[in-house]
């Protein structure tokens, strides 16, 4: 029965983006987003049932499908073959629902638009390739999938290609994740060439029983590492995802906040055996995790363009995954990574819905007061971004988060003989990035929907477009409630599910650390609504970067606090990711192979031409010389024949 | 009767038989289809219909590998016709084959002036590729290595584009120069088994058993790599490449680029490393740092090129380095991975000159900043063009990944800092790459276009054929390594009835 | 009577016989390089007058008489294909101008 379901979980979406490409400009728009939601819809439906076979039946292992063997050569044997165990089932859901949530959306959202079916054909295949890679057994056939979902989202970000931004996006945010695809590649080369086979199970096997060198181990976990940074906007690679914003919004909903971005941390929840031998690798992750969520939630506080509050609010919480994933709570990361997608994806589609309306404008200060307008976008939009901010109790967000640091203070590294690095300042850095984000958020939130009107909405908001709205909000409160800290009613469902045999709970988890996560976001809630919630908002931007708009206020105390220790970092942080290094790095190298290659052609083209002159014309007057022989004289010919003769003759004589 | 010599003499009758056609009944628009493209096309046909019997069944013959034929030519010097076939030439034929169908069916338009001419010398070359792929008597291949090399500068100097006639003569000298080095190779390796065994004879199995010292042995391959270097091609001496693709018309680009290159790989595969395999090792190094230099030269030179088939010149140096490094790698996983790549990307770099060629036929210019916004208009040609760009850059799950991560692997397990530079290649291919895309396909059109057709649905269809047949090598290539690899040669040499002793 | 050696002879021969073939080889006239010639034809003559003279063979003397003739017939052909030229329209008596295919 699993073999011919899980391919078949697979075949679903593919066959629709078949259907769509080839029949494209045959159909109606209509016609064509009942197929692709058919699509996705069926996969999800056949992802429900394998993961209810999959939890009734036994413990361990999971549903194996070998499809054929791929390559079987001497030293590598690769097969396309599929794997349904608790890690991967959690992502099949997360990918399929959430995705048949967005197709709806979508069908809604892009009715009018004329190229409706290159973008259903595409958001489908990047649905079956990003299963592909979710269920891969075998970490060649997962890089089919990884590749695959970059080129979709190369495809959908560039989708409006008349202008040019959009399409250098696209390239720029291809270019920089196919340098973590090399490097990843390269991890896979490693492992391929210690251990003959790139089955998942194989190469954990082999790493277990030391037969990699520590030094390998470190080095493939770097490889895989700096591909999951890449494909994940972390630093260093951060810079192509607010830019990849140019694409339809349901795009950046699907693939730049709940899937592909959270491919890399996948793969590295995916082989955690691995990671957790390399400790120095694991530090990185931590530190760079905690580096990223910092950067992103300051920059997010800096936005005025609504989607990119959204991207940077991404990139932010993808640190909290990579933070987790380094203190070896691969658990925590997943869960954040299922809420995360719930929350996100409404934000996006939300943001989506109230820019169709407003006359697709972007910027949060023209829009304004939208709650009288647009009440349940309104509703919709708060749940998000209380769960984004992680509003104790009642959101999902909160016991991801909540998950995440209790793993991030328990955790410490030992890199060299007298050097640990404790979790405390991580968790700390943690900490204060859960008060940025609700600051940020709910700077957002007041900004858009309260205060005085701005541009005018019109229309309303279609049912398809609504439903998968209605359904996000509920997920997004409601889902957390499967796995609770301890000092609660414990109830730790989720991590139960992942990974049986290692518990997760800490009996020594001091009372306060509970609260002290609770108490950070409502403070960020307080210090937002204090500054741009009320009728008579403290300030309209950031001080730092409108230059002179530094309200007369000066009596309040918060002004003089929020400049005093926001601005003046603020505008550090700002002018660094503005500086965007290496974007400017990659333009540089682009414009300087240019000139190079321009000047070596020229000389290429300047030095073979003129030697094949010289040999042409060398040819031509060798061939010239014997010609004087021929000058038709009889008594040239004569002298000739006199002087051989003699010379034969003489020869003949002296010799 | 025996298939192997049919192969090789047919498409040259048949050429002949086209020219003649052409002659008698020309058509004012040779762009229709007139009696010498009737004649090629049942040419094709008959060939393909021989070849699959060559394929399938299977005869009790005197010859180590599954196809043989032998018959005596110039007994007092030891040559004979002598024809074998492996899985390496038989799958290599059939890739010829495909690609001269393709040319038939989709590339007619630009033989405008004596169209049957143009046949003839189409096919003649088709022919010195085939005896090229079965010759294993060293004369005959070198004789059909210089056959194949005239028919492609006449195509090139007498149809092909502005600046054409520089471009065949630096074909042909570089080919021919590189050619006498061979012989003079040949020619070593003959008078050494001569001077040992008193035998004298061209025939390739029993010249491999000849006992040569390592100088020896080193410089007579070098002699032989220097050919197929000239023809793979191998960066230092790559320059004719350019010129040439760029300026041939779109048949002769899809020959050289899918054949012409795949018998440098084919010789190396056959010549260098079988016949000299310590020398081949010794020279392992250098070859692979040049196969790395390669693909990294041709990738970023690609970048750089502002025209369409320039551009798709430079990523052939660039894969074919991927070629050599798998040859040079000495293990079976590189040579299959070698394979692999040469089917794969014979495939789909001579579907992108096919669409080069169409474009040029529309627009008729190949500057990239003059063609632009092509995909709201030809839709179709703009899909295909995105496939194969994406299968050029080697996105996993079409023939060129396969092929490119056995290499990949290969060259790991000797130096993994070779491995990690050539996987860079892959960041510049996708640079080059998306840059054609983007700026044929996506970027603004120019204001003086003139309004361009689509392809037709059966031009089309050919296409999906050749795109499914890239996903099938990239996600099945099992049989395919299986059927293509190269047979070893047998243990014992072999008395063939070209060898005499005086 | 004074006795030619036949070394002697056969100097002489041989420096008439330079003689001729430097008039032959230097000289443009048409006319001129046939006299240079008949100098080189009475050399070998001389030649074998010398040995007739040696061997006592009359041999000798008749194939002095068989060279004259030949010399004679020859100068005579000679002279009318000269002549033939100047009647088709090439007055000329340089040897050099013969130096075009087309005659």
């Amino acid at each position: 029965m699993a073999e011919i379901l899980l391919p078949l979980l697979v075949l679903c979406p593919l066959a629709a983006s078949l259907v769509v490409f080839i029949s494209a400009g045959r159909m109606g728009a209509r016609a064509i987003g009942t197929v692709a939601c058919a699509g996705v819809g069926i996969s999800a439906v056949l992802s429900i049932i394998l993961s209810v076979m999959l939890l009734s039946g036994p413990v361990a292992g999971g549903l194996q499908v070998t499809l054929w063997p791929w390559m079987r050569v001497a030293g590598l044997s690769a097969d396309i073959a599929f794997t349904l165990d608790r890690i991967s089932m959690v992502m099949v859901l997360v990918v399929t629902i959430v995705g048949l949530l967005i197709h709806v959306y979508a069908a809604g959202y892009m009715r009018d638009d004329p190229g409706i079916a290159r973008f259903f054909g595409c958001m489908t295949l990047f649905v079956a390739a990003m299963l592909v890679l979710v269920l891969a057994s075998d970490l060649l056939c997962l890089f089919i999938g990884w590749e695959g979902v970059g080129l979709c989202s190369y495809l959908l970000i560039g989708f409006w290609y008349d202008d040019p931004a959009n399409t250098s996006a696209a390239r720029k945010a291809f270019y920089m994740t196919r340098m973590g695809d090399v490097a990843l590649l390269c991890g896979l080369l490693l492992l391929a060439c210690a251990t003959g086979s790139l089955r998942i199970g194989s190469v954990l096997a082999s790493v277990a029983d030391g037969r990699l060198p520590a030094s390998g181990v470190n080095v493939a976990a770097a490889f895989i590492l700096v591909g999951a940074l890449a494909k994940s906007a972390q630093i260093p690679f951060q810079a192509w995802l607010p830019d990849a914003m140019a694409g339809p919004t349901p795009t950046s909903a699907l693939i730049h906040a709940a899937t592909m971005v959270t491919a890399g941390v996948y793969l590295i929840a995916r082989v955690h055996d691995l990671f957790a031998m390399a400790a120095p690798v694991m530090a990185l992750t931590a530190v760079l995790g905690a580096l990223t969520l910092l950067m992103g939630a300051c920059t997010a506080l800096v936005q005025s363009d609504l989607k990119r509050i959204l991207a940077w609010s991404t990139i932010s919480q993808l640190g909290y995954m990579f933070l987790a994933l380094g203190c070896g709570v691969w658990q925590a990361a997943l869960f954040h990574l299922m809420t995360h997608a719930f929350f996100k994806a409404l934000l996006f589609l939300t943001a989506g819905a109230v820019i169709m309306r407003a006359g697709h404008e972007q910027d949060i200060f023209r829009l304004g007061g939208l709650r009288r307008a647009m009440p349940g976008l309104t509703a919709a939009f708060v749940a998000g971004a209380s769960a984004l901010a992680g509003l104790p109790l009642v959101t999902a967000g909160f016991y991801s988060k909540e998950m995440i640091l209790s793993g991030v203070w328990h955790v410490h590294f030992g890199l060299a003989r007298e050097w640990t690095l404790s979790g405390h300042p991580l968790w700390g850095i943690a900490l204060l990035g859960a008060f940025l984000t609700a600051l940020y958020i709910f700077r957002c939130v007041f900004i858009v929907f309260c205060g005085k009107a701005g541009t005018r909405a019109a229309g309303r908001t279609s049912r398809l477009m609504g439903i998968p709205l209605v359904c996000l909000s509920v997920l997004s409160l409601f889902g957390g409630v499967i796995e609770m800290p301890d000092t609660l009613p414990s109830l730790h469902l989720f991590s139960a599910l992942l990974d049986p045999g290692t518990p997760l709970s800490h009996a020594d988890e001091p009372v306060w650390l509970v609260l002290a996560g609770a108490l950070a976001p409502l403070a960020g809630l307080g210090v937002a609504w204090v500054l741009w919630g009320r009728p008579s908002p403290v300030m309209r931007e950031i001080p730092g970067q409108a230059g002179v708009i530094r309200p007369a206020r000066t009596g309040r105390g918060m002004d003089v606090l929020y400049d005093r220790v926001f601005v003046q970092p603020f505008r550090l942080l700002a002018w660094l990711t503005r500086l965007d290094i290496p974007g400017h790095a990659i333009t540089g190298t682009g414009r300087l192979t240019r000139a190079a290659s321009a000047g070596i052609l020229g000389v290429r083209a300047g030095l073979l031409d003129m030697l094949a002159m010289r040999a042409t014309g060398t040819a031509r007057w060798a061939g010239h010389l014997p010609g004087l022989f021929q000058n038709g004289r009889v008594r040239w010919y004569a002298a000739w024949i006199a002087g051989g003769l003699c010379a034969g003759l003489a020869m003949a004589v002296l010799s | 009767m025996n298939p192997l010599p049919v192969l090789v003499l047919l498409p040259i009758m048949g050429g002949g038989l086209a020219w003649g056609a052409g002659r008698m009944w020309p058509r004012a628009s040779p762009s229709m289809r007139d009696a010498s493209w009737w004649v090629v096309l049942a040419t094709l046909v008959v060939e393909t219909l021989v070849l699959a019997m060559a394929t399938f069944s299977h005869r009790a013959h005197a010859g180590p590998w599954p196809g043989h034929f032998a018959m005596p030519w110039i007994p007092a010097m030891g040559i004979a016709v002598r024809l074998d076939m492996d899985g390496l030439s038989l799958s290599l034929i059939w890739l010829s084959l495909i690609l001269c169908f393709l040319c038939v069916l989709l590339a007619t338009r630009q033989a405008t002036a004596h169209a049957g001419a143009f046949r003839f010398l189409f096919l003649a070359t088709l022919t010195g590729v085939i005896g090229t792929f079965l010759a294993t008597d060293l004369f005959v291949f070198f004789f059909f290595w210089e056959l194949m090399l005239v028919p492609m500068a006449g195509l090139i100097a007498a149809w092909g584009h502005e600046d054409r006639q520089r471009a065949a003569m630096k074909f042909f000298m570089f080919t021919q120069g590189s050619g006498l080095v061979m012989l003079l190779s040949i020619l070593g390796l003959v008078i050494t088994h001569y001077r040992q065994t008193g035998v004298l004879t061209f025939d390739y199995f029993t010249l491999a058993h000849t006992s040569l010292s390592p100088t020896g042995a080193m410089l007579l391959m070098l002699g032989f790599f220097i050919a197929f270097a000239v023809k793979l091609p191998v960066v230092p001496v790559h320059v004719w490449l350019p010129d040439a693709h760029t300026q041939a018309p779109t048949a002769a680009s899809v020959l050289l680029a899918g054949i012409l290159l795949k018998t440098g790989g084919y010789g190396m595969i056959r010549f260098n490393v079988m016949l000299f395999p310590d020398a081949a090792a010794r020279f392992a190094p250098i070859a692979m740092g040049l196969g790395v230099a390669g693909i990294l030269y041709g990738a970023w030179l690609s970048s750089a090129q502002d025209d369409v088939k320039r551009l798709i010149a430079y990523s052939s140096i660039s894969h074919m380095g991927f070629v050599l490094l798998g040859i040079f790698a000495g293990s079976r996983m590189g040579m299959l991975g070698a394979v692999m790549q040469m089917l794969a990307h014979g495939l789909g770099t001579a579907a992108l000159f096919l669409i080069a060629g169409a474009i040029q036929d529309r627009l008729h210019t190949r500057d990239m900043h003059r063609i632009g916004g092509l995909w709201a208009a030809m839709p179709r040609l703009s899909s295909a063009g995105l496939f194969f760009a994406m299968a050029a850059l080697g996105m996993p799950g079409l023939g060129n990944f396969t092929g490119e991560f056995l290499v990949l692997l290969a060259t790991w397990r000797i130096s993994p800092l070779l491995a990690t530079l050539a996987a860079t290649g892959l960041v510049l291919a996708a640079i080059y790459a998306l840059r054609m895309v983007n700026r044929i396909f996506l970027a603004a059109p120019q204001a003086d276009t003139r309004p361009v057709t689509d392809l037709p649905s059966w031009q089309m269809a050919v296409f999906a054929c050749v795109m499914a047949f890239l996903v099938l090598l990239g996600l099945y290539p099992q049989p395919f390594m299986i059927f293509s690899a190269p047979l070893p040669l047998p243990a014992t040499a072999m008395a063939g009835p070209g060898g005499t002793t005086p | 009577m004074l006795a030619f050696s036949f070394n002697d002879t056969l100097l002489v021969a041989t420096v008439l016989f330079s003689i001729g073939l430097a008039g032959v080889l230097v000289r443009r006239n048409m006319v001129f390089m046939l006299m240079s010639l008949d100098i080189m034809l009475n050399a070998a003559a001389l030649v074998f007058v010398g040995a007739g003279a040696r061997w006592h063979d009359a041999t000798g003397q008749v194939m002095f008489v068989l060279i004259l003739a030949l010399a004679a017939v020859e100068t005579a052909v000679g002279l009318a294909i000269i002549v033939c030229l100047h009647a088709r329209g090439r007055p000329t008596l340089d040897a050099d101008t013969g130096n075009l295919l087309r005659g």
